[in-house]
């Protein structure tokens, strides 16, 4: 990667095109009072500069085509080419959201098989495919909680349960769909606490969100008591699917007790992330609220299409052979580096892990040199200097130095030995020198940012 | 093993890694979990394919869809899309990664939302634009919640009858299950009615309001005085916009909104059965902090090199969980930079060209859908760009299942009775002859 200056603001001449339309005869006639007063400042630039500028920015990028991107809770698996193929299939790019049903049969197909092969993997009843994402998807899912409570005339259930240790996104949405928060703790070993659950159950509660895997990739072993106590509660309980990768061919969450669910198409299903979206959050419930799904219209359409159909792709590659080792070898790969890395890492919770896990920090981070401590978040940037993402750092907040590892199933035994070697030579530098870990990266495009200015006095958009 | 291109691990290196792992067989990883959960039946899925398979199966699928030729809008627009931006999004460098969290190698994926936001800056003309929405109708609703979140004590927001249907449904879902009152602004010949605006203004509670620059007919609105009623009573005005036709009309920061939202489809992203598109928010510097989503500032490194990062994250959920200004989290990126590189390509007078040639196909088509004696014109005052509304003179539904009968999607059908058409740069002479042809046809 090498550094490369330029906004493509400053690229460009007054006059030089790079468009290719017919000419206009008239042009648009627009009453003075409804006219803009002058064109926008957009940049003015013939086509090989704007090709040549963007080759330049992506060549500042770390992708998962470019190498291992260990970031947990994200499940950055191998994104196949045919996924790319079949969505940008001319047969799909015209078609306008609005078409009725007899003139998308093929559209509509795959919605259908995609929704029955979605129930096969989940054990959930019906979907539906109009988020876009996962947090949008936990909105929808929430909306639907409440609509079931709605529609038996139970409006005092304003309270959901939330465990300390989820992702932020489920209090947000939870706050965004009018629900009040009760948090409830998790125990030493990460666990939800079912004795600090119990005393939070009653009338007024309509669900629990719980992510299992949980956000330290600890299976909830409690789980039938927990969907026991909350059923028994009138409560309903809503599975966070963005940690359901190592469950995909081993255990489905409608058999556990979960009663709606979302899914990250872009994390379990293949997709490309995109550089954060477009993705898809399909959202599938039991069959007591299928009624209630059109009543969560929480976009303009149909959702993310194209995104479904790569999905779909890479479902009927994996097929009824394969998907039984998807989430085992995901399971594989994470314990395998955590077993390999906890004699210089601190793992606070031993035992078998699922598709990630979280260490807290490095054993020796080198303060008895005298210098400070090697912290997360320098391993993190040294990390990047070997070719290697960063994991996810400082999350789950249980720990103050939390690692969060997931290498996904599509990592051969030999990325991750050499991700492990890398590892250990860290470890060694931070006990020998940590200073050459303060500075890290050394070898990126640039440094590390001054984050403190950016938010003191914000630049959000080019002046001339 | 080894059977499966995207699983890399032989059978030699489970066992070995097994090993390490201290268990014997990958089923023990997963002794934590009660045994009747494991899912022991076979999946209902179909066998696996070949990539020959699937490629095969999806382009007979492909065959299933009819192909016809678009006339129809209601928020989703058929544009040109230059060769170029495929070519630039699908490179992998920007395809497979993530959010830009480790912004060292991710300088790429920065400065593009960087350029994204003063693009949206330039089109609106206001201060602030954040990394992108999931789509118009939800940038809708999250503008509903920006303006109850910063305003005091308020807890009703307006919105314009002349919405898309389309984005006035998720609105309306997000103020149920938020605790948000809407309250409908009536129409008066195609357009918000602004004097009725301002009567809705006697009580304190509005925060704001949401009025279409582009309506559901496809007139551009006037909003002249509606600023100015809304700010004496406190509260905000959000204009819901298509971008492509702001390169011409008036600007939201002109009309004095506080904020701009709405969908990019407009520029040049494939129709593609609804999606993904991409939302877009701006706003003033005022109301920066209660902005929802990403945001990308401009910094330097410790060598003083300009550079990227993500920044204002304390307003996000992952740093504040309940107490954020929205629940979103990833955004709608990839669609982002597509748009990025059309507005590069295009330029200003790329922008006018478009709007330039969506008026006069768009004009052609309704002169020459009105000679035909079939329509009455409703609004035949309003300015329109490449959107308009007729009333038809024949049974709706015979109109449009002849269109689709002869290849055409148009004439969508509104509960007011009118149908709409639109017609883009894409759309040529010979084919809005051929569609009045048809339509000609359905003469008695």
């Amino acid at each position: 990667m090498r550094y490369y200056d330029k906004l493509v603001f400053e690229l460009g001449k007054s006059g030089r095109v790079a468009f290719s339309l017919p000419e206009a005869k008239t042009g648009a006639v627009i009453p003075a009072e409804l006219r803009r007063s002058s064109s926008p400042a957009l940049p003015e630039l013939s086509e090989v500069d704007v090709v040549r500028h963007y080759t330049n920015l992506s060549q500042m990028n770390f992708g998962v085509d470019t190498g291992f991107y260990p970031l947990g809770s994200c499940t950055m698996k191998y994104n196949p080419k045919i996924n790319e193929e079949i969505a940008s299939m001319p047969q799909w790019q015209g078609i306008h959201p609005l078409q009725p049903d007899s003139t998308v049969k093929g559209v509509r197909e795959v919605y259908g098989k995609m929704e029955r092969c979605l129930s096969a993997i989940t054990g959930m009843a019906r979907f539906t495919f109009l988020p876009c994402a996962g947090a949008h998807g936990e909105l929808t899912g929430l909306m639907l909680m409440r609509a079931y409570h709605e529609s038996r005339g139970d409006s005092a259930r304003i309270k959901v349960i939330v465990p300390d240790s989820a992702h932020g996104t489920n209090p947000a949405s939870a706050a965004v769909c009018g629900l009040q928060i009760v948090v409830v703790k998790s125990r030493p070993d990460g666990r939800v606490d079912v004795d600090d659950l119990k005393p939070l159950l009653g009338p007024d509660v309509a669900g629990i969100m719980m992510t299992n895997p949980n956000t330290l990739g600890l299976f909830e072993r409690d789980i039938k008591q927990i969907a026991q106590l909350v059923h028994d509660c009138g409560g309903l309980l809503y599975y966070d699917g963005a940690n359901m990768n190592p469950l995909v061919g081993v255990v489905r969450p409608g058999d556990m007790g979960f009663d709606i669910m979302h899914l990250n198409l872009h994390k379990t299903f293949s997709t490309p992330h995109g550089g954060g979206g477009p993705g898809s959050g399909p959202v599938g419930v039991c069959e007591k609220l299928a009624d209630l799904l059109p009543s969560a219209r929480t976009s303009a359409y149909n959702g993310n299409f194209s995104v479904i159909l790569k999905a779909y792709a890479y479902i009927l590659m994996l097929g009824r052979e394969n998907v039984r080792m998807a989430g085992r070898l995901a399971t594989l790969n994470a314990n395998y580096i955590k077993e390999s890395l906890k004699d210089v890492f601190k793992l606070p919770v031993e035992g078998v892990c699922k598709h990630e896990f979280v260490f807290d920090g490095l054993i020796d981070d080198g303060s008895s040199t005298g210098q400070n401590g090697a912290t997360t978040l320098d391993v993190a940037k040294r990390l990047l200097d070997f070719g290697f993402h960063a994991p996810t750092i400082y999350f789950p907040m249980l720990f103050h130095q939390s690692l969060m590892i997931e290498p996904t199933e599509t990592e051969s035994k030999e990325t991750l030995d050499s991700f492990i070697e890398v590892m250990h030579k860290i470890a060694m530098e931070a006990k020998n020198d940590p200073s050459i870990l303060h500075n890290a990266p050394h070898n990126a495009p640039v440094g590390r940012p001054d984050e403190t200015l950016a938010a003191r006095q914000p630049v959000l958009k080019f002046t001339v | 093993m080894g059977s499966f291109a995207y699983f890399p691990h032989t059978g030699e290196d489970i066992r070995s890694m097994l090993d390490r792992c201290g268990v014997n067989s990958l089923d023990d990883l997963y002794s934590d979990v009660p045994a009747d959960f494991i899912y022991k039946d076979e999946y209902d899925l179909d066998p696996a394919m070949s990539e020959q398979e699937v490629r095969e199966y999806f382009e007979a699928l492909g065959r299933k869809n009819v192909a016809l030729t678009v006339f129809a809008g209601a928020g989703a627009y058929d544009h040109y899309a230059p060769a170029v931006i495929p070519a630039i999004t699908s490179r992998s460098e920007f395809l497979t990664a993530y959010t830009p969290y480790q912004c060292e190698i991710s300088q790429g994926t920065l400065r593009y939302i960087f350029e994204f936001q003063s693009m949206i800056c330039a089109l609106t003309g206001l201060d602030v634009a954040n990394a992108s929405m999931y789509d118009g109708a939800t940038s809708a609703a999250e503008a509903m919640r920006l303006c109850i979140a910063s305003t005091r004590a308020k807890d009703t927001v307006l919105v314009s009858s002349t919405l898309l249907p389309s984005v006035l449904a998720v609105v309306r879902t997000y103020a149920k299950w938020g605790g948000i009152k809407l309250v409908g602004i009536p129409e008066k010949d195609g357009q918000t009615d602004i004097g009725a605006l301002a009567l809705l203004l006697g009580s304190n509670a509005v925060a704001g309001a949401i009025l279409p620059q582009v309506n559901r007919y496809g007139i551009v609105e006037n909003h002249m005085g509606a600023a100015d009623a809304l700010h004496a009573s406190g509260a905000l005005l959000v204009e819901y916009c298509d971008p492509s036709v702001l390169a011409v009309v008036k600007t939201p920061a002109e009309w004095g909104a506080d904020v701009a939202c709405g969908d990019g489809q407009s520029l040049g992203i494939p129709l593609c059965y609804g999606g993904p598109y991409v939302g877009f928010m701006a706003c003033r510097t005022e109301h920066m902090r209660k902005m929802p989503g990403r945001i990308v500032g401009q910094t330097v490194d410790g060598a003083g090199r300009r550079c990227y990062v993500l920044t204002l994250q304390a307003r996000e959920q992952h740093i504040r969980r309940e107490k954020a200004t929205s629940n979103i989290c990833s955004n709608q990126s990839l669609m982002a930079l597509w748009v990025t590189v059309y507005l590069s390509l295009m330029g200003p007078q790329g922008m006018k060209r478009v709007n330039d040639l969506c008026f006069e196909r768009s004009h052609y088509l309704k002169d020459s859908l009105m000679s035909t004696g079939l329509f009455e014109d409703p609004f035949p005052k309003a300015t329109f760009v490449k959107e308009f509304a007729l009333k038809p003179l024949v049974p709706v539904e015979s109109l449009q299942q002849k269109l689709l009968d002869n290849g055409f999607f148009g004439a969508l059908s509104d509960e007011n009775s009118y149908v709409t058409f639109a017609a883009t740069e894409k759309r040529t002479v010979a084919q809005i002859d051929a569609l009045v042809d048809v339509v000609k046809s359905m003469k008695a």
